[in-house]
């Protein structure tokens, strides 16, 4: 096995470490952003009280998620470890600086950007996922085989009246939106996915993905803000 | 003193072959207790040092470079020959032995040429097995183009970047050795000095050009691949560090110096622009296959472009002067290297030059635009085109030959040359002179070699094109392994050699008295503004066209300016520190005397053969009288502050007739 | 035709000293190469019995990898493909103040003024960087066809001149362009297909020994790269590194 430590010990191990939980996480905030979908449907957040029931219940789920924990943690960890090593390998600054052409302002502050996002991330789980784990919100009964269920939707409803937690949740979605602009394509790279044919084809993926899922994360908050001002 | 050259016995043909199969050799067990330095790292000097640690030698190898990758001979740019015969037009091994003795002017030895053409063939295997990414067709066999002076293709090329690949190949063979610990490289490390115990080289005196510290390197055995000494001129193709320093402290410890004043002068480099400048940039060779070489038919045209008010596209076809096609009808623009550079210096001394030094001219491409443009069009089955449809179409084909020289061309001069014609000028390119050596490449110290530029041995008195490369590697891969072995199979007893002994210490002191010298002198003048004098002395007494009153007056020239460098050279900075302008005055320092020695061996030469052009023999319509029955010799000089003396090798030639060159 | 220029450029007396910049004033022309304007420099500082500003060079034609230099913040200059050697004074105009300075990273320390140390680049080849074969072994060069395409490639990635501008370039101060245009040179060859999975682990290990960082996917080294080597490289040594170390049998 020493060579499997030498491996994930090494510069392009540890990379590939970031890239795999990084696509791990792009894959996530899809299936999260199915989930907080289902917070537009006007049903007075029937489905996504359900939705959120199942999440937190089902045996697989709750492994997977414990999983999630974890790799947020192992990319967040890993990404400050190598910004660190390239900090200290760049060595100095230049006096002037000038950005080589295409190269994105994203990519070389992935570090702030990921710190970002780490805070947002625990902020964000402090106001719902805390107080949902903590039994802090009140129930609602939809249906007697299922018994009272914690209203989540309740408390997203509150939160999202408040035009701090709007605003901040809309910065979150923008950093996040830089972090991916540049994350989904080097992910590809760092695994070796590199093709003159597919590699365009990824690339305008990337960018997509970037700004489609932060925008309909962001449009939320801000469609909640509107409809209970 | 007797040259022995040392030519096995034997048919041409199988010389070699018999002498490799009867000579002695070194057992594997004593090789290991034998060291060898080995100076330079380029394509000698990388493949000697590679080969010798792979039988087994304990190999030092020093470049003045910050890494072995560096050397010149990265620069080469169009090819190297091999008489492969992959294209099947019938090539030889013969042929390219031909080729080259009557490229060279008949100047050259026999059997050296001969046993290059012989280990032609194997350097492209080895190359190849290196890794060496060369030119392929599509069913992925190599693939061959022609150069300058033959009639067949035998070049392989990796692009406009050959030397580049294969000095790769060979730096890459080298690190190998180096972390398999045979050989110890000595990174930015300068040789200044050669020791020589009871008459044998041992060693060598090192300045390490970061600390300044200088250090005493001992052998058994010193193999120089130092490269050539165009920087003699200041104004060359060369790099900018390549000098003559390790070569000429040899010569002045009692090498020989042979034809020094053969001097390969490029026709196709970028024309100087001003004062300021560094050095001079070659284009390569395979131009001259389709751009036409011209100036204009009045001198007043020539004086309007000068000075800006006409440009070269607007003179007309008849006011044009294809000085080349109209000397030379049969050979045209693709005459050799010498000829074209001589004929070029006459139209400018004729006041027909077209850049504002008044020292250029044109290479022109607009014929072969057109003319693959209508081919190009005839191909697509495209009719009734413009004349600018038609000149884009050809302006693609160029561009797909030569793209990469028009970009460096257009980067460097800021002139567009698919659109104003390309300005020439002849440079100095490469030496053919060095150090004397016999078939075993050992100079007449006994332990010392040269390699590659560094010696004199293969090309006579004019190079071909494709042909430095192949002899830097020949002799590094396939030569010295074995002939090394002649000096080194009577050495077995021989302990290690201390660095310690009283001729390790005197030439070490003798070489910080130089350095403290020339720091001592404090005077007003740069050390480049010397070397600019004397490149400029060298130019206009011992360039392209030599006489005996210039050569006479050029060697006054310098002597005095060697007097005034010794009083007046300001070297800044101190001994102990990196410190390049030190560098610079230490090298300067030995042009000044072997520029010395380059005009009395132009002038002992009167004749003109290659590069070597003497007015003085010349026939009614300009072109070179060579003087077999006279000059059929090596010059081979021994260093003397006063009078260098002259020892000659002849040559014998028994297989080949010695013809003038005609191109007519 | 002339220009005045402010050269504010980097001196630093030894490794072990500080540095810090200094502002000279040089009279330049256009046709001049940037290396040529700094002649210029150096000559006016030795008229002046002042000590020259070190910087290396060679070749002066763009292909030795000697020469290296920041200016204005781009390793090489402002032009792409383009070496600071090729680099012509046209490109600047009277007055300018061009800023000067040595390459930056922790494995390519400052020795003198503009002067830094590249032997870490010699250390990662002398790890792997070859193909193992003697003079003498060779078969013949048309025993293994290699096809065009291919070859051209492993050309493009030979085409590497050492010189360090993407360490330089990138923030990273990571080697990965020069390290992998090497294992993809070596590795699309047939014959350095043989050892590549020694080769390729080798190299990672040296050039992480070396202090280099790690590839964070910029492209700055792309994009500064005078012989324009290209990024797929870095993805070429990525594959054939986890192929080296899952599937590979030496530990």
């Amino acid at each position: 096995m020493k060579w499997l430590v030498e491996f994930f010990g090494s510069g392009i191990g540890k990379k590939l470490l970031m890239s795999l939980t990084g696509l791990f996480l792009i894959i996530f905030l899809v299936v999260h952003l199915v989930g907080n979908l289902q917070l537009l449907k006007s049903d007075g957040g029937e489905a996504f009280n359900i939705y959120a029931r199942f999440m937190t219940s089902n045996p697989l789920i709750k492994t997977v998620s414990y999983g999630l924990y974890f790799f947020i943690l192992l990319h967040a960890v890993l990404g400050l470890m190598i910004a660190w090593t390239n900090k200290k390998a760049k060595g100095g600054k230049y006096a002037v600086t000038a950005s080589s052409p295409n190269t994105s302002w994203a990519s070389k502050n992935m570090a702030l950007l990921g710190t970002l996002i780490l805070a947002f991330i625990f902020i964000h789980m402090g106001d719902f996922w805390w107080k949902m784990h903590n039994d802090q919100l009140p129930y609602v009964t939809y249906d007697d085989t299922m018994g009272p269920i914690k209203n989540l939707y309740a408390r997203t409803a509150e939160a999202f009246a408040n035009p701090v937690i709007v605003v901040g949740y809309v910065i979150g979605m923008i950093v996040l939106a830089f972090h991916l602009w540049h994350g989904f394509q080097s992910a590809f790279q760092t695994l070796g996915i590199n093709h003159p044919k597919y590699s365009p084809l990824i690339k305008g993926a990337g960018k997509l993905y970037a700004i489609l899922i932060p925008l309909a994360f962001a449009i939320i908050p801000v469609w909640f803000y509107l409809s209970q001002a | 003193m007797n040259l022995n050259s040392k030519i096995p016995s034997g048919p041409l043909a199988s010389k070699w072959t018999q002498y490799k199969s009867s000579m002695p050799i070194v057992a594997p067990n004593n090789k290991r207790k034998l060291e060898v330095i080995v100076v330079g790292s380029g394509l000698a000097g990388a493949a000697a040092a590679a080969s010798l640690g792979e039988l087994g030698y304990a190999v030092k190898c020093f470049t003045f470079h910050d890494s072995p990758r560096r050397a010149h001979s990265i620069a080469a740019q169009g090819g190297i020959n091999a008489a492969k015969n992959y294209a099947n037009d019938g090539d030889s091994i013969h042929r390219l032995f031909y080729d080259t003795i009557k490229g060279g002017d008949y100047r050259a030895r026999e059997a050296n040429v001969h046993r290059l053409a012989e280990c032609s063939v194997d350097i492209i295997d080895q190359c190849v097995a290196q890794g060496v990414p060369f030119a392929r067709e599509y069913g992925g066999l190599l693939e061959n183009r022609s150069f300058g002076g033959v009639q067949v293709s035998r070049t392989f090329y990796a692009r406009g970047q050959t030397g580049q690949q294969l000095l790769i190949g060979a730096y890459q063979s080298l690190s190998r050795q180096i972390a398999l610990g045979t050989v110890a490289m000595y990174n930015r490390h300068e040789m200044l000095d050669l020791v020589i115990v009871d008459g044998k080289a041992r060693g060598i005196i090192a300045r390490n050009l970061l600390t300044g510290e200088l250090e005493r390197h001992a052998a058994h055995t010193v193999v120089l691949a130092t490269g050539g000494y165009g920087n003699v001129f200041y104004l060359s193709t060369n790099a900018m560090m390549c000098n003559v320093t390790a070569a000429w402290k040899s010569v002045r410890k009692g090498a020989l110096m042979a034809n020094p004043c053969f001097t390969q002068i490029h026709p196709t480099c970028i024309p100087v622009s001003g004062d300021y400048q560094s050095k001079l940039t070659l284009m390569s060779e395979s131009l001259r296959n389709d751009g036409r070489v011209w100036v204009p038919k009045k001198a007043e045209d020539a004086a309007a472009i000068r000075t800006g008010i006409r440009k070269g596209s607007s003179i007309p076809e008849e006011d044009r002067d294809y000085f080349l096609e109209r000397r030379y009808p049969a050979f045209g623009n693709l005459v050799p290297r010498d000829v074209a550079s001589r004929a070029a210096k006459v139209e400018c001394d004729k006041g027909h030059g077209v850049s504002p030094t008044g020292l250029a001219v044109y290479l022109d491409f607009s014929a072969a635009i057109e003319r693959y443009g209508r081919s190009e069009a005839n191909k697509q089955g495209l009719t009734d085109l413009k004349k600018e449809q038609i000149i884009a179409l050809g302006e693609k084909v160029v561009s797909d030959k030569y793209g990469n020289l028009f970009e460096m061309y257009e980067k460097i001069t800021g002139e567009n040359p698919y659109k104003e014609p390309m300005k020439i000028y002849p440079a100095v390119h490469y030496t053919m002179g060095g150090l004397w050596v016999d078939y075993n490449l050992e100079t007449n110290i006994p332990g010392l070699f040269a390699l590659g530029e560094c010696n004199f041995s293969d090309h006579g008195a004019n190079r071909l094109g494709a042909s430095a490369l192949m002899q830097g590697l020949a002799d590094g891969y396939f030569v010295i392994p074995y002939t090394l072995g002649t000096f080194l199979a009577n050495e077995i007893s021989t302990p290690k050699i201390k660095n310690d002994l009283p001729e390790f210490l005197e030439a070490e002191q003798k070489t910080r008295q130089l350095i403290d010298k020339l720091l001592s002198i404090k005077g007003n003048q740069s050390v480049e503004s010397f070397h600019r004098r004397l490149g400029k002395i060298m130019w206009d007494n011992c360039g392209m066209s030599r006489t005996e009153e210039g050569l006479v007056k050029g060697r006054q020239m310098i002597r005095e300016l060697r007097d005034e460098f010794y009083n007046d050279v300001f070297v800044p900075g101190d001994n102990n520190e990196y410190n390049p302008e030190l560098e610079k005055a230490i090298r300067v320092a030995d042009f000044l005397e072997l520029g010395e020695l380059m005009m009395l061996d132009a002038l002992n030469r009167n004749e003109s053969c290659g590069g070597h052009f003497r007015e003085e023999s010349s026939t009614p319509d300009g072109e070179a009288k060579r003087k077999d029955d006279e000059f059929a010799y090596v010059a081979a000089w021994a260093w003397d502050d006063n009078q260098p003396v002259l020892y000659k090798e002849p040559l014998v030639f028994e297989n080949v007739e010695l013809k003038t060159r005609s191109y007519k | 035709m002339n220009m005045k220029l402010n050269i504010k450029v980097w001196r630093q007396k030894d490794s072990k000293s500080q540095g810090g910049f200094e502002t000279y004033q040089v009279n330049a022309n256009e046709h001049m190469s940037f290396l040529e304007m700094l002649d210029v420099l150096n000559e006016d500082l030795v008229a002046q019995k002042k000590e020259p500003v070190a910087f290396e060079h060679d070749c002066r034609e763009g292909i030795c990898g000697t020469c290296s230099l920041v200016i204005n913040g781009r390793p090489h200059g402002p032009n792409a493909g383009t070496t600071t050697c090729q680099l012509h004074m046209r490109f600047f105009k009277e007055g300018d103040t061009i800023v000067v300075e040595p390459y930056r990273a922790k494995a390519f320390p400052v020795l003198k003024d503009l002067v830094v140390d590249r032997s870490s680049f010699d250390r990662i080849i002398q790890a792997g960087g070859y193909i193992s074969v003697n003079a003498g072994q060779a078969p013949d060069g048309n025993a293994i066809p290699i096809g065009k395409e291919r070859a051209s490639k492993a050309f493009e990635a030979a085409a590497c001149i050492g010189c360090g501008a993407c360490v330089a370039a990138c923030p990273n101060g990571s080697a990965m362009l020069f390290t992998s245009a090497k294992v993809s040179h070596l590795g699309l060859l047939p014959q350095g297909e043989v050892e590549a999975e020694r080769r390729v682990h080798d190299m990672v290990a040296q050039m992480d020994k070396e202090g280099f960082g790690m590839c964070s996917n910029v492209g700055a080294c792309e994009a500064e790269c005078p012989k324009e080597i290209k990024l797929d490289n870095i993805a070429y040594l990525n594959r054939a590194y986890y192929k080296s170390r899952f599937s590979g049998r030496e530990a």
